[in-house]
C-alpha cells in the first residue's frame, strides 16, 4: 500500500494485489483521467468505472446501459445514489464508452442494452459500486480525523462524525483517498432503509428533452461536418449496376456522390441538398436473386417449413402420445414482419482519419458498433472511438450496427466528418424486421384443465446471426422465449423449434422478442379452449397455475381491478363489446393485461380500456414502471391492429407513416396499471406490456365477435358484421 | 389526415439565395435555395437541432414550429415563403406563457420517455392552448393526432395539456 497522497495507477495496485484473491481492489485511477493535465492536480477522481467525484463534490455517473426512453439513466443513477448516499440533484450523467472490462451486461454477456435486462442485470453491480465508493470515502474521513470508520456515518454527500460535530463533503475527501481493498461481501443497504429506490424520483434526462437541448445521435454538429443520405439496394443482396449523377451533381450544395457496390450516398452541405440529390440520382440496380420474394410465397414457404422435424426445446411427459387421436384443440397463428419505426431515423456521424475513426451514434450495443466500425474502416477496434448518445426510440433496432458499418464505409470516401441520416423511407425499408412466425399450438383437456400441450415455433433464428456458434441442440433460445417457461403447469408438454430461414428479408429483435410471438399464440389458444368448455377465461387459467403464486396474483389483481365479472357497457354509438385477458411469466416478471374492445359493424376495432397488473419484484421507480407499461401497451396496440410489412418483388412495400400505420393519440384506451409490491429480485418491464396487450386485444375481439383470428394484424373484413 | 408529398420537380439547377428569416425574435440569414424546407435550415444551417426530422412528409409532427402563432410542419415550409413570418421553435417556446405552462406540465406529469417527438408535441400543444385555452378531449385529439409518439406517451400528453390549461 502506498502512503496517502501519492497517486497510484490501477496497474500497480493490481500487481500488488495478486496475493489477495477474492478481494476487490479499488484503485484511484488518476492516470487515465481525461481532465487531468500533466503536472496539475486532477479535477475529478474516478472511484470506479461508474463514479467520478470532483473536489467540489460534482458527481459524474457513467451509465453502462443506454437511455432510449425506458428511464434507465434515472433508475441506474438512483441505484448508485442509494448506496453512495447522495441526492440526485448533484449528479451529472455520461454515456459509457465501449469497454469490455467494465460495462458488459452480466445477463447478456456483452455491452448491450436490451431484453428488459438493465435493472435485473445492473441492480447488484451498481449497488456494490455505490457501496464500495461510500466505504472508501468513510475510510478517507477516518484516516483524516483519526477516528474509526464505524463511528462515522454518511448523509447526502457528507461524511459526518456526530460526537465531534465534524463533517466533510465527498469532494473534500476524494483527493485524500488512498487505494484500499474492499471485501467482496461489503454489506448493501437493507430494502427497508431505501430512501430513493422505490420512489418516483424525477427523471434526470427529461428537462433537456422539453426545451430542445437534448442531443440525440442525429443532432451531432461538428466543425466542418458534411451531411449525407443514402440508398441501399431496395432488394436485399442487390448491387448497383449503373449510376448517372449528372442531375444530382447540379443540385446546389451537393459535394460528392459515393457509389459502393450495394448502396449510394449523396454528400452535401445540408440534408436538403443531400436528399434532393438522391432523388435525382439515377441508379440502376441489379436486384439479384431475392427479387422473386413475395409475401404470399413467404407465408406458404413458412407453413410448409413448419412441417419439418423440430428441435426439442422442452419435453415433459408424453404430449405427443396424449395428443394422438384424442379430441384436440389445434390452432395456428401467423405473425407478420413488423418494423421498428422509432421516431429518430437511423443515423451515424463518422470521421475517418488515417490512424483512427471517430463515431457519434445512438447505439444499444457500443462494442458491436466499435467492431463494425473497425471492420468497415480496416482498423483495429482500439483505434475506433464510439460516442454514444440518447436514442430517440430503440425497440431493438439499435442493437444492430448496420447503420454504423454503412456510415463508415461511406465516410472512408469523405474528407472530414460526415453525418449520415437515413430518410424515413430508407429507415422503414432497410429495417431488420420482427420475423415472420408460424406458431402451431395443440392441447388436450381433461377434467377442465389442459393436460397436454404442444407448441411448435417456426421462423428465422436471429441468434444464429448474432452468436457465431451452433445453436445448442438446434434450439434458438430467443425464438422459444415465453414458450418453455409458462405460468401454467401442464403435465405433458412439448415445445419445438423449427428453424426456417427467410434469406430475402433481414430480421432482428423487436420489442417483446420471443415471448411476443409465443405468449400471443398460447394465450389465444387458451381462450379458444375456455370458450369451447364454456369456462371463464380467468378461472380456466387460474386452475392451471400451481407453482407460480406470483402469476396467479397478477392474474387475480388484473381481473379484479378490471371488474372482470361485471357486464360490459355497450357504447351509445353501438358496436360489439368484449373483454380479453393475457398472462405472461417472462423477462423475470409477471404481467396480466385485460383489454376491453368495441368492434364496429365494419370491423373497426377500438381498444377502450386496458388494465394491467404487474409484479416486477423490487421496483426502482414506480412512475417509470407505469410509463413503461403504458408505452408498451401503445406499441403493442399498433402491432395487433395495424402493423405489417409486406414484400413484393423482394422490396418492402411500405415506406412512411401513411402506409405503415402506428398508434396515434386519438386511438388511446383508458389505462390503469397496478403493481404488486415485494422484495423479490428486480425483473424487466420494458417489453412485457407490449407482449400481453396483443393477446388481450385478440381475445377481447374473440369475445366480442366469436371470430378467432389466426393471422395478425386483425383483419377488419373478417370481423365485420356482414361477414359473420 | 392531410399528406403532403414534395413534388419531384425536374429542376436541373437550384440557386442559393440569401434568405432572411425571423426566428425566435432574431433576424437570421441563410444562403440556401428558397424552396429549402425550414426544417433543414433550422437544423443544418442554423444549428437549432431542437426541431426534429421524423418523416419528411408531414405525417409525424416531429418538425412542428410556430409561424405567426400557428403550428406548422417545418418539413413542408419553404423558406422562400415565410420571410415575413414570426417563427418560434422549441428553443424559444419556453419564453412564452403557454410554452412555459406546457413545459412545466410536461415535467410535472413526467410525459417524456425517449423524448424525440416531444419538441413537436409541445409545439402542437402550445398552439392548441393559445387558440383553445380549455380544450376538450376532442379538441386535443384533433390538434395532436398529427404528432406520433412511438414510446406511447399519449395518455400523459393529454393529462399534461389539461394541467397546463388549468395553470393559466
Amino acid at each position: 500500500m502506498s502512503t496517502a497522497g501519492a497517486p497510484l495507477t490501477r496497474r500497480s495496485m493490481l500487481a500488488g494485489g495478486a496475493a489477495l484473491a477474492g478481494y476487490l481492489v479499488v484503485g484511484i485511477d488518476l492516470s487515465t483521467n481525461p481532465l487531468a493535465r500533466a503536472g496539475e492536480a486532477p479535477v475529478d477522481v474516478s472511484l470506479n468505472a461508474f463514479l467520478r467525484i470532483t473536489p467540489d463534490s460534482k458527481i459524474t455517473m457513467v451509465m453502462p446501459a443506454v437511455e432510449m426512453g425506458q428511464g434507465s439513466y434515472t433508475s441506474m443513477a438512483m441505484i448508485l445514489a442509494e448506496e453512495l448516499d447522495i441526492d440526485l440533484d448533484q449528479v451529472r450523467l455520461e454515456h459509457a464508452p465501449p469497454d469490455r472490462s467494465h460495462y458488459v451486461n452480466p445477463a447478456l454477456g456483452d455491452q448491450i442494452t436490451g431484453g428488459s435486462t438493465t435493472i435485473l442485470a445492473w441492480f447488484v453491480p451498481l449497488r456494490k459500486a455505490g457501496a464500495s465508493a461510500r466505504s472508501m470515502l468513510l475510510q478517507a474521513a477516518a484516516e483524516l480525523w483519526n477516528i474509526p470508520a464505524d463511528a462515522l456515518r454518511t448523509s447526502a454527500g457528507l461524511v459526518v462524525h456526530d460526537r465531534s460535530n465534524r463533517s466533510a463533503t465527498y469532494g473534500e475527501l476524494v483527493t485524500r483517498m488512498s487505494p484500499r481493498l474492499i471485501a467482496p461481501d461489503l454489506p448493501l443497504k437493507s430494502a427497508r432503509d431505501f430512501k430513493l429506490i422505490g420512489t418516483s424520483a424525477k427523471r434526470l434526462d427529461t428537462a433537456a428533452k422539453v426545451n430542445g437541448h437534448a442531443v440525440y445521435g442525429i443532432d451531432v454538429m461538428l466543425p466542418g461536418m458534411k451531411f449525407a443520405t443514402l440508398a441501399s439496394s431496395p432488394v436485399l443482396g442487390g448491387k448497383v449496376l449503373h449510376v448517372d449523377d449528372t442531375r444530382a451533381k447540379r443540385i446546389s450544395g451537393v459535394r460528392q456522390i459515393v457509389v459502393l457496390d450495394d448502396m449510394v450516398a449523396v454528400v452535401a452541405d445540408h440534408m436538403w441538398a443531400a436528399m434532393q440529390g438522391l432523388e435525382v440520382l439515377e441508379v440502376r440496380w441489379d436486384d439479384g436473386p431475392y427479387a422473386t420474394a413475395f409475401s404470399d410465397g413467404l407465408w406458404s414457404a413458412l407453413e410448409k417449413g413448419s412441417a419439418a422435424a423440430g428441435a426439442t426445446a422442452k419435453k415433459k411427459g408424453d404430449a405427443v402420445g396424449q395428443l394422438a387421436g384424442a379430441r384436440v384443440f389445434d390452432a395456428t397463428f401467423e405473425l407478420p414482419f413488423l418494423a421498428h419505426a422509432a421516431m429518430e431515423p437511423m443515423n451515424c456521424t463518422v470521421h475517418v482519419r488515417p490512424d483512427g475513426c471517430e463515431v457519434w451514434v445512438g447505439t444499444q450495443a457500443p462494442l458491436k458498433a466499435q467492431s463494425a466500425a473497425a471492420r468497415s474502416a480496416g482498423l483495429d477496434p482500439d483505434k475506433v472511438t464510439i460516442h454514444n448518445h440518447l436514442i430517440g426510440g430503440g425497440f431493438g433496432r439499435r442493437l444492430e450496427v448496420d447503420g454504423v458499418a454503412k456510415a463508415v464505409r461511406i465516410a472512408r470516401h469523405v474528407d472530414g466528418p460526415v453525418k449520415i441520416v437515413w430518410s424515413r423511407e430508407e429507415d422503414i425499408r432497410q429495417d431488420y424486421f420482427r420475423p415472420l412466425y408460424h406458431l402451431r399450438t395443440r392441447a388436450k383437456v381433461e377434467d377442465g384443465k389442459i393436460i397436454a400441450w404442444h407448441h411448435r415455433i417456426t421462423g428465422p433464428s436471429i441468434l444464429s446471426r448474432w452468436v457465431p456458434v451452433e445453436l445448442k441442440d438446434g434450439v434458438d433460445e430467443d425464438a422459444i422465449g415465453g414458450a418453455v417457461e409458462t405460468p401454467y403447469d401442464f403435465p405433458n408438454m412439448l415445445v419445438e423449434y423449427v428453424r426456417h430461414e427467410i434469406p430475402e428479408v433481414p430480421t432482428s429483435f423487436w420489442r417483446g422478442v420471443g415471448p411476443n410471438a409465443n405468449v400471443f399464440a398460447a394465450e389465444c389458444l387458451i381462450d379458444r379452449i375456455a370458450r369451447e368448455l364454456k369456462a371463464d377465461p380467468v378461472e380456466f387459467r387460474r386452475r392451471m397455475i400451481t407453482d407460480k403464486p406470483r402469476a396467479r396474483a397478477v392474474l387475480d389483481l388484473a381481473a379484479s381491478k378490471a371488474g372482470w365479472s361485471t357486464p360490459l357497457q355497450v357504447p351509445k354509438a353501438g358496436g360489439r363489446v368484449g373483454r380479453g385477458i393475457a398472462l405472461l411469466a417472462a423477462f423475470g416478471s409477471f404481467l396480466a393485461t385485460v383489454a376491453e374492445v368495441v368492434v364496429a359493424d365494419d370491423g373497426e376495432v377500438t381498444v377502450s380500456r386496458v388494465v394491467t397488473a404487474a409484479d416486477v419484484g423490487t421496483i426502482i421507480n414506480p412512475d417509470t414502471l407505469t410509463a413503461q407499461v403504458e408505452g408498451g401497451v401503445v406499441f403493442g396496440i399498433g402491432a395487433v391492429l395495424h402493423g405489417q410489412i409486406t414484400i413484393a418483388g423482394g422490396k418492402v412495400q411500405q415506406s412512411n407513416f401513411h402506409d405503415y400505420r402506428v398508434t396515434r393519440i386519438n386511438e388511446m384506451p383508458a389505462m390503469e396499471c397496478h403493481f404488486v409490491k415485494n422484495d423479490e429480485s428486480p425483473g424487466g418491464i420494458g417489453e412485457p406490456g407490449t407482449v400481453t396487450i396483443q393477446a388481450a386485444v385478440a381475445n377481447a375481439v374473440f369475445a366480442a365477435t366469436g371470430v378467432s383470428l389466426s393471422r395478425m394484424p386483425i383483419n377488419r373484413s373478417l370481423i365485420a358484421k356482414r361477414a359473420i | 389526415m392531410c399528406c403532403l408529398l414534395f413534388p419531384v420537380t425536374d429542376v436541373t439547377l437550384r440557386e442559393d439565395t440569401v434568405i432572411s428569416l425571423n426566428i425566435n425574435g432574431q433576424r437570421r440569414t441563410a444562403d440556401v435555395p428558397p424552396e429549402m424546407p425550414l426544417l433543414w435550415v433550422l437544423r443544418d444551417v442554423l444549428g437549432l437541432t431542437g426541431t426534429k426530422f421524423g418523416c419528411g412528409v408531414a405525417q409525424c409532427g416531429a418538425c412542428t414550429v410556430h409561424v405567426d402563432g400557428i403550428a406548422l410542419r417545418s418539413c413542408q415550409l419553404q423558406v422562400g415563403d415565410i420571410a415575413n413570418g414570426n417563427i418560434i421553435t422549441i428553443e424559444q417556446i419556453g419564453n412564452t406563457d403557454t410554452g412555459r405552462r406546457v413545459q412545466k406540465a410536461w415535467l410535472d406529469v413526467e410525459v417524456v420517455q425517449c423524448g424525440y417527438c416531444q419538441s413537436g408535441q409541445i409545439m402542437s400543444a402550445a398552439a392548441l392552448l393559445s387558440a383553445t385555452p380549455v380544450p376538450t378531449d376532442a379538441d386535443i385529439d384533433a390538434a395532436m393526432a398529427g404528432n406520433i409518439c412511438r414510446c406511447g406517451t399519449y395518455a400523459r400528453i393529454r393529462e399534461a395539456i389539461k394541467q397546463a390549461a388549468k395553470a393559466a
